[in-house]
């Protein structure tokens, strides 16, 4: 029977194994990235005995936190602008169907959403080879711009869909022309709509894997986390510094997560169900 | 109009569409990325369809799908279902469960194999010491796929929970309080009302589970390269290795296009449940 009081009490321990679950793995990586590596083998569920901060020190300077972070961030910005600023007109156009084949197009974009990387890597991987584009944080934030504004725009275009249609009438019944009206009426409108968009390419992109470690290999333009992928040789491993280094990078999504968590949650969850 | 449409398409069309269809053209070809391209006809085909290692890989992405369109769904379902019947602490939990999914796929990898599986300085080497017998599930090859599916699962299903929960709510409230009045317990709730009231939600994130599932690479990737002797191989880190360590352009676009063809069946049911979802 729902509702009584063991049946909630339940219903709380069972969440609360979820939480732990969630959580383990984490909490681990946090205990471990303190400790010295004869402290890890001991026992990786310990308390550190003492704060160590050795392992940070290592894990900056072989990972090349400072600088591959730094191009992490280059290539994140670089994405993002490039998602909104072709992302919102399409998203515009689509929502408000003002070309005929928006139908066709909305198909098309929604196709390639899930299109396997596997399906262009190769060509698009020797062809930019040739352009001598290898190695290079725009072309490959093009390429993240292909990939992901899909996503970007039929979430956008939810937000667009959202907006009563006598305002742009109006704004038109006043002289502005097509620009206008979208970048001064229907832009300020959907910020909230942009700034989930933001967040969530910025996410992936700085989380990305495969297109970075295969675009990005030297070691000026290497991402963090492709940088902190190297760290660990498969039988010699400095578990210590890995766990720290991952501290590092992943700290600041962390933080972004928890300060504006309403719009990844509903950002993410709203781009793959509402579409 | 077509202006404010045209960057975003013709970005797209010139880096998926156009290099999509090379990869259509490629696997019918010899090609080792330097040199011009032969025309074989089917022979890549063949050579794929001779390879052991295809199969095994296949084989594993079936395997695959099959894990991921009934655990991390169940899980999901479960703590979704829960959520909607508590009234304090759903937006902590959601928070909680919603976490995994921000960390980036590298890092997980690297937390689950140090610090979980690893023999020496992970739990599962701190129990076998208690004399619990763990070992490392991806150092063998009747586990390291399993090994690494738990991983993505840890990864995955809080994003379920979030998305079936955001579904849940929109159930009428009238009709999960009839069924608790005639004294329906939380499974009895889930089948009879719950599951069939957020049916379209499931189906689609099934479509979506089936499509990722072909998908899959980076977890494999990082934590085995598709070992030990080929056990976890699954075909993205085929085409992967075809490509990048044998230069095979040929053979890694034709594996390539046995991921679309999955791929593309389960993109026309999602674009199809899509557009019938945005109709009602």
């Amino acid at each position: 029977m729902l509702g009584t009081r063991r049946s909630r009490a339940i219903s709380y321990i069972v969440l609360a194994l979820g939480a732990l679950f969630a959580l383990g793995p984490l909490l681990l990586m946090l205990l471990n990235a303190f400790k010295t590596t004869p402290e890890i083998i001991l026992s990786p569920l310990s308390w550190p005995t003492e704060l160590n901060w050795s392992n940070f020190v290592r894990a900056w300077t072989d990972a090349r936190l400072g600088e591959t972070m730094l191009n992490s961030a280059k290539v994140t910005v670089m994405t993002i602008i490039l998602v909104l600023t072709t992302g919102a007109g399409a998203a515009y156009v689509l929502a408000r169907q003002k070309i005929k084949p928006w139908k066709a197009v909305s198909a098309y974009f929604l196709a390639t959403t899930t299109a396997p990387i596997q399906l262009f890597l190769f060509p698009l991987y020797f062809g930019f080879a040739r352009l001598g584009l290898i190695n290079n944080p725009v072309a490959v934030s093009f390429v993240y711009c292909a990939m992901f504004s899909p996503f970007a725009i039929m979430l956008l275009r939810t937000y667009f869909i959202a907006i009563p249609k006598e305002l742009e009438e109006a704004a038109n019944l006043d002289g502005a022309n097509a620009w206008q009206v979208f970048s001064k009426v229907m832009l300020p409108i959907v910020s909230p709509g942009l700034l989930t968009v933001a967040l969530i390419i910025g996410l992936y992109c700085w989380n990305e894997f495969l297109i970075a470690s295969t675009f990005l290999q030297s070691k000026n333009e290497m991402t963090a986390v492709v940088s902190f992928t190297l760290l660990s040789g498969k039988y010699t491993s400095d578990w210590g510094q890995i766990m720290a280094a991952a501290m590092i990078i992943v700290l600041p999504i962390l933080m972004l997560f928890l300060l504006l968590q309403r719009h990844f949650i509903d950002g993410m969850a709203g781009g793959s169900t509402k579409g | 109009m077509w202006l404010f449409a045209l960057p975003a398409l013709a970005i797209n069309v010139a880096l998926i569409l156009i290099p999509a269809l090379l990869t259509v053209a490629l696997a019918f070809c010899t090609w080792d990325g330097f040199s011009a391209p032969v025309f074989v006809g089917f022979a890549n085909f063949q050579a794929m369809f001779a390879d052991r290692v295809f199969w095994i890989a296949l084989g594993n992405n079936l395997k695959w799908t099959l894990i991921f369109l009934t655990v991390p769904i169940a899980i999901g379902l479960v703590a979704a279902t829960l959520l909607l019947t508590i009234k304090r602490g759903r937006t902590f939990f959601q928070i909680v469960y919603f976490i995994p999914v921000v960390v980036a796929t590298a890092i997980t990898a690297r937390v689950w194999q140090g610090m979980i599986y690893n023999p020496n300085t992970g739990v599962f080497g701190l129990l076998a010491r208690f004399g619990i017998e763990l070992s490392d599930p991806l150092a063998a090859t009747h586990s390291a796929l399993y090994g690494i599916a738990v991983v993505d699962l840890w990864h995955w299903w809080g994003f379920l929970a979030v998305i079936f929960l955001a579904a849940l709510r929109q159930v009428p409230e009238e009709m999960v309080e009839a069924a608790r009045l005639d004294g329906a317990g939380f499974f009895a709730l889930m089948r009879d009302i719950l599951i069939p009231a957020i049916a379209p939600t499931i189906k689609l994130m099934m479509v979506m589970t089936v499509i990722w599932s072909f998908l899959v690479f980076d977890f494999v990737y990082i934590l085995t390269q598709g070992g030990p002797a080929y056990s976890s191989e699954v075909l993205s880190t085929l085409a992967y290795r075809n490509a990048f360590f044998e230069f095979d352009l040929g053979r890694a676009a034709a594996v390539a296009l046995v991921i679309a063809l999955f791929g593309l069946t389960a993109t026309f049911a999602y674009v199809r449940l899509q557009t019938r979802e945005r109709v009602n």
